[in-house]
């Protein structure tokens, strides 16, 4: 028979010699290895106080993405909720009314956006979808809880922080290449 | 009466009572330290700095779980079974010599709780009581698996207790004395009886490691085979017994190992260094924990490098490796000191 790998050992049963019959140096022999594991690097990372680091383009928790001047950037065109394969999304759609263009960009706003993190695969589909660069997956890790319910996440959690100190960056998704892809007439989603 | 001497030995023996409680509290912590050591894993460090408050963590869990007593169980003997493991894992410290002697006002006061003149038969002794806490608690059970344990342990420890006290005798003839005080005092500077006794400790060791129902040895609690063995139907405070009586039992065995083969509280060159006699005596003690450490240290690194026996492999080593072995131990020493002596 051919052999997978050149690691296999051929088995048998031959007689022990005198020194593997009384044990001894096989346990020594395991005893030095373990010793040497003794002082090795340890592999755990204590995680709250040390974290590993992530992927540059980790999918966790979304961000709704406000624009320079503090105005949200979803106009609820829906085509995230259409994109998402897990159906997470859903959202309700209203006009924006005047007095109103200092909150909202586009005449059209989501009054509410929520994402069901239990139903979210966090495959990125939404912000591939997203014209208006509004939604994007960043590297925070969405929270455990005790109930269903507060998965559900609504505008309050999603939607990033007015003060430019707090706005989450999602420079490394939000790549040049990435821009120039959205940007490209010959997909569906720019026509 | 001589109440000073009386006060001593009380203190004294609060003392050692102390120490050894604390030394296996926290051998439960170095022993998950260890393992996780040689597993590449950090072991426990949340409960205070480095973990060091895992062992009080440990104890108030074991206290506030449910105590269980079986229907079936024989409720006198249920209860009577860790407290005789307990018990004869901390009587066993009274006759080991902890120090030399401590010259407090003029009066020279001995660190040892009790000089027997057959010290080393009244180890062997507790140790062999000991078993009954484990069989007792097994078959108080009223559980197969807990008494397919007991009866193991019961095996085991007869087994392995007649090479253990044939390579003493082997011991006994070149020491000449059963005082463990005497063996130890003979064992000034280096001349540590395991350079004269290589073999019996060997033997000593292994069946050490049989008598405290350590890794390799650990049949009489497998889990795999056993569920938890004998201590499987215990809970609460009483399973915590059984398993502090382990740690107490180890820290004891690597106390008597020193004591017989590594020689105990002495210490090499420290004659040369002109100390007086009570910083000696302290040193010594001192030097006597570092190799009991050293030894409880062993036992650990054993149990996490090597598997459990098969139970027919155990009673193979036992009565066709180590009583042989032994014998002959005994008579190449006999031969030896026979043919010494007669010049």
């Amino acid at each position: 028979m051919q052999a997978l790998t050149n690691r296999s050992k051929v088995v048998s049963d031959k007689k022990m010699t005198f020194l593997e019959w009384i044990y001894i140096p096989a346990i020594l022999k395991g005893m030095s290895i373990t010793l040497k594991h003794f002082f090795k690097k340890k592999a755990t990372i204590s995680y709250p106080e040390q974290r590993r680091e992530f992927s540059q383009v980790y999918r966790g928790q979304h961000v709704l993405k406000r624009d320079d001047e503090g105005r949200e950037r979803c106009t609820a065109c829906g085509l995230c909720a259409v994109a998402c394969p897990a159906e997470a999304i859903t959202m309700i759609a209203a006009e924006r009314k005047p007095g109103e263009e200092h909150l909202y960009r586009e005449e059209k706003y989501a009054t509410v956006y929520e994402i069901n993190m239990l139903r979210c695969i966090f495959c990125g589909d939404c912000e591939e979808a997203c014209p208006k660069e509004a939604i994007f997956l960043t590297d925070r890790i969405v929270a455990s809880e005790y109930k269903r319910k507060p998965f559900v996440y609504g505008k309050d959690i999603l939607l990033e922080p007015l003060d430019p100190e707090m706005r989450i960056d999602v420079s490394a998704r939000q790549t040049e290449s990435v821009l120039k892809f959205k940007q490209n007439k010959r997909f569906a989603h720019n026509k | 009466m001589d109440w000073t001497l009386f006060i001593y030995k009380t203190i004294f023996l609060f003392l050692i009572l102390l120490v050894t409680l604390l030394v296996a509290m926290y051998s439960t912590y170095g022993e998950r330290k260890v393992a996780a050591y040689m597993q590449d894993r950090h072991g426990p460090n949340r409960a205070g700095p480095f973990g060091l408050l895992q062992p009080l963590a440990d104890g108030l869990k074991m206290f506030m779980k449910e105590e269980i007593i079986p229907l079936s169980a024989n409720r006198t003997l249920f209860i009577l079974g860790p407290s005789i493991a307990m018990t004869t894992a901390l009587l066993t410290g009274v006759v080991i010599p902890w120090g030399a002697t401590l010259t407090i006002g003029g009066r020279e006061f001995s660190m040892q709780i009790a000089d027997l003149n057959i010290g080393i038969l009244y180890v062997f002794a507790m140790v062999s009581i000991g078993v009954y806490g484990i069989m007792i608690g097994g078959w108080a059970s009223n559980n197969k698996y807990a008494l397919y344990g007991a009866i193991r342990a019961a095996s085991q420890m007869i087994s392995y207790e007649l090479a253990m006290g044939m390579s003493i005798v082997a011991l006994v003839l070149t020491t000449g004395s059963l005082s463990l005080h005497d063996i130890v005092e003979q064992q000034h500077g280096m001349h540590w009886n395991i350079f004269y006794q290589p073999l019996g400790f060997l033997i000593f060791l292994i069946c050490a490691f049989a008598e405290t129902n350590r890794a390799p040895f650990d049949l009489p609690e497998c889990e795999t085979e056993l569920i938890g063995g004998y201590h499987t139907e215990y809970s609460s405070m009483k399973l915590g017994f059984y398993l502090f009586a382990e740690y107490i039992n180890m820290f004891i065995s690597s106390a008597v190992i020193a004591t017989l083969y590594f020689g105990g509280y002495n210490m090499p060159f420290i004659d040369q260094l002109g100390l007086s006699p009570n910083i000696v005596t302290m040193l010594g003690t001192a030097f006597f924990f570092l190799k009991i450490f050293g030894m409880i240290f062993l036992f650990m690194w054993i149990r996490w490098t090597l598997p459990r026996f098969r139970y027919d492999q155990l009673m193979n080593l036992g009565w066709k490796g180590l009583i042989p072995l032994s014998i002959f131990n005994i008579l190449a020493t006999g031969i030896y000191y026979y043919f010494t002596e007669l010049k």
